[in-house]
């Protein structure tokens, strides 16, 4: 190889280098600058915001957006129902799922095949949204928290994810050897099999936190009862129909009002989502790991 | 003992030939049985139970005489949506906006996996996949939130765009916008978190072969053409056929909540159709029935691609 050839090589890989980067740098810049952008208007002075000051930092930093949603019940009931609605559903989640998967992860199970198609089954074809709702109707559930808990006890891929989990990385001859000693099956799921299952316990706990924090369909349709609405669906009054509320509340300070009402959708998309990205650093890697699990398939 | 048996039995055939077959062998693992319980009724009361209420899309359904006791009335409903006026708008928006979103959004996980693979800087690597994750936690609504304060009259964007001299767009108001404002925006959401498999398929790819390659005298953009992709091939079709499997569902809450009377034209889909003309208006029968032509064809596509996958390039889901 001559010399200039090398060095052409080179000057290639570091142009190549180059323009990896600042796409790089252009994809976090993208990304990013929404996010940036929405926390420093939470703290702005809304006119500045609207007159279009505020680009990067905040301008005229006040903390009046806060405040007034401090004083806001709606916003507070939500709060509450939401973390209720999380612990219990993600509690129910996780019991179901773990009595689906570990039977299904035996392979000595009779008929274990035969139960994995039906519940596979239901991830290609459903009866839809109607005889669903129906269904919820006719049990009952209307305009109570469990409509929104129950019908999604067991997300199927998380199913499917955990039973991949036990059955690749806890050894067979463990059971077995349980099984010798004389140990019931549900003590061997309790003392056994759990304990070693942190990880991928850990992962479930967070996508279904996280599914029941963001939800709002099933809210919508289900709850009637204002008391019963959760954050999401709070937010969704604040962001997407607070701009006719404005409106329709009238005399004196009706542009006052305006103004606040733009940045209280700041601050509340701020409040609402922070409890997941305060959250976020510590647990990313848990759940890269489930997405990997997840994609060797079972 | 009768466990310790149990494992003796897995272990031999003779002792499985001597012990008295099935049966014992659910008798022995009834407690396994008993946990399945709870879930197997879950399923087949949540799962199984809607799909025995799909026959009120044939039924004139009356909820005082419930599922069972409704008239039966054939396909008159399938003949209406199919005769109404905004079934071809339906059907064109439901198709457009996923067949879109498959050309555009599909893709860039992919590219973004094989970008943070060309980075040698591990720390900063690392930086980019954590950076672009986080959009994936934040909720539908919030993100729709986020949409209507960025493309607002007095948004960041339309300031940008006066600033350099243009008049300022009603993006969200347009039906002109609405497809892509949804594409991009899902794009800027998921593609992050969907490329963590691409990132950990590449992980998995030999690096013999790239120094194979190298030394051939393979540029590195050749390098990622013919080693780094076809390392992930089988992963991207599995991805390709389960994204297709959900073809006509992709994104209804986020449609539904960007939906106005202005962006109607191009956002009312299948699926917000039935959400408002059957929770809404009472429509039951007449949406369920949509509903199961929207799963039918799902269904169908799936099937197609799976076929199609497993001829061309032996993977498949089944």
């Amino acid at each position: 190889m001559s010399k200039q050839q090398t060095i052409r090589k080179t000057s290639d890989e570091k142009v190549f280098d180059f323009i990896v980067y600042a796409i790089a740098a252009i994809i976090i810049i993208i990304v990013l600058y929404p996010l940036l952008f929405i926390v420093s208007a939470s703290f702005s002075d809304p006119s500045k915001v609207l007159n279009g000051e505020v680009w990067l930092l905040p301008k005229g930093v006040t903390l009046e957006a806060y405040k007034s949603i401090l004083h806001d019940d709606k916003i507070w009931i939500g709060y509450r129902n939401t973390i209720l609605y999380t612990v219990v559903g993600t509690v129910i989640n996780i019991l179901m799922t773990i009595l689906a998967a570990y039977p299904l992860s035996r392979p000595d199970l009779p008929g274990r095949n035969a139960v994995m198609v039906l519940i596979t089954l239901t991830m290609f074809f459903g009866g839809g949204l109607i005889p669903t709702y129906l269904l919820i109707k006719d049990l009952g559930m209307v305009n109570t928290m469990w409509a929104l808990i129950v019908p999604g006890a067991i997300a199927t891929y998380n199913l499917i994810v955990m039973r991949t989990y036990f059955q690749s990385s806890i050894p067979w001859e463990l059971q077995e050897a349980a099984h010798i000693d004389g140990c019931s099956n549900w003590r061997l799921l309790i003392s056994i099999i759990l304990p070693l299952s942190k990880p991928i316990l850990a992962v479930m706990v967070l996508f279904y936190a996280v599914g029941h924090w963001n939800s709002f369909f099933p809210a919508l349709i289900y709850l009637r009862d204002e008391a019963l609405h959760p954050l999401q669906l709070v937010l969704r009054e604040i962001l997407m129909i607070s701009q006719s509320v404005a409106f329709d509340g009238g005399g004196v300070g009706l542009e006052d009002q305006i103004l606040l009402a733009e940045s209280i959708k700041f601050a509340v998309i701020i409040v609402s989502t922070l409890p997941v990205l305060i959250m976020y650093p510590f647990v990313q890697r848990h759940f890269v790991k489930g997405v990997m699990i997840g994609s060797i398939k079972g | 003992m009768k466990s310790a048996q149990e494992g003796a039995a897995a272990l031999s055939p003779i002792q499985q030939k001597r012990g008295s077959g099935l049966f014992k062998k659910i008798a022995k693992r009834y407690d396994l049985y008993l946990m399945l319980l709870l879930p197997i009724a879950w399923y087949l009361i949540f799962h199984y139970g809607p799909l025995y209420g799909l026959q009120i899309a044939f039924k004139n359904f009356n909820p005082a005489k419930g599922i069972f006791g409704s008239p039966w009335e054939g396909f008159t409903h399938f003949e209406r949506f199919f005769d109404s006026y905004y079934f071809w708008r339906l059907l064109w928006n439901t198709v457009s906006i996923n067949l879109f979103s498959l050309l555009i959004a599909f893709p860039i996980p992919i590219m973004l996996a094989l970008l943070v693979n060309e980075i040698r800087n591990k720390a900063f690597s690392k930086w980019l996949q954590n950076i672009t994750y986080i959009p994936h936690f934040i909720s539908v609504v919030v993100i729709v939130g986020i949409l209507n304060v960025f493309l607002s009259p007095t948004g960041p964007i339309n300031m940008l765009i006066e600033a350099f001299g243009g008049t300022s767009v009603r993006f969200l108001e347009s039906a002109g916008w609405f497809k892509t404002i949804f594409i991009s925006s899902n794009i800027w959401q998921n593609m992050g978190w969907q490329s963590i498999i691409y990132i950990a398929a590449l992980s998995g790819v030999n690096p013999q072969l790239y120094e194979a390659a190298k030394m051939d005298g393979a540029s590195r953009l050749r390098r990622i053409w013919h080693v780094s992709l076809p390392g992930i091939a089988p992963v991207i079709v599995i991805l390709l056929i389960l994204d297709i499997g959900h073809f006509m569902n992709v994104g209804f809450e986020k449609i539904l909540l960007m939906q106005n009377n202005l962006n109607l034209e191009s956002s009312d889909v299948i699926s917000t159709f039935v959400y408002t003309t059957g929770i809404l208006k009472g429509e039951y029968s007449y949406t369920a029935a949509i509903g199961l032509f929207n799963s039918v064809i799902n269904l169908f596509l799936l099937l197609m691609v799976n076929r199609f996958a497993r001829k061309t390039s032996e993977t498949s889901l089944w």
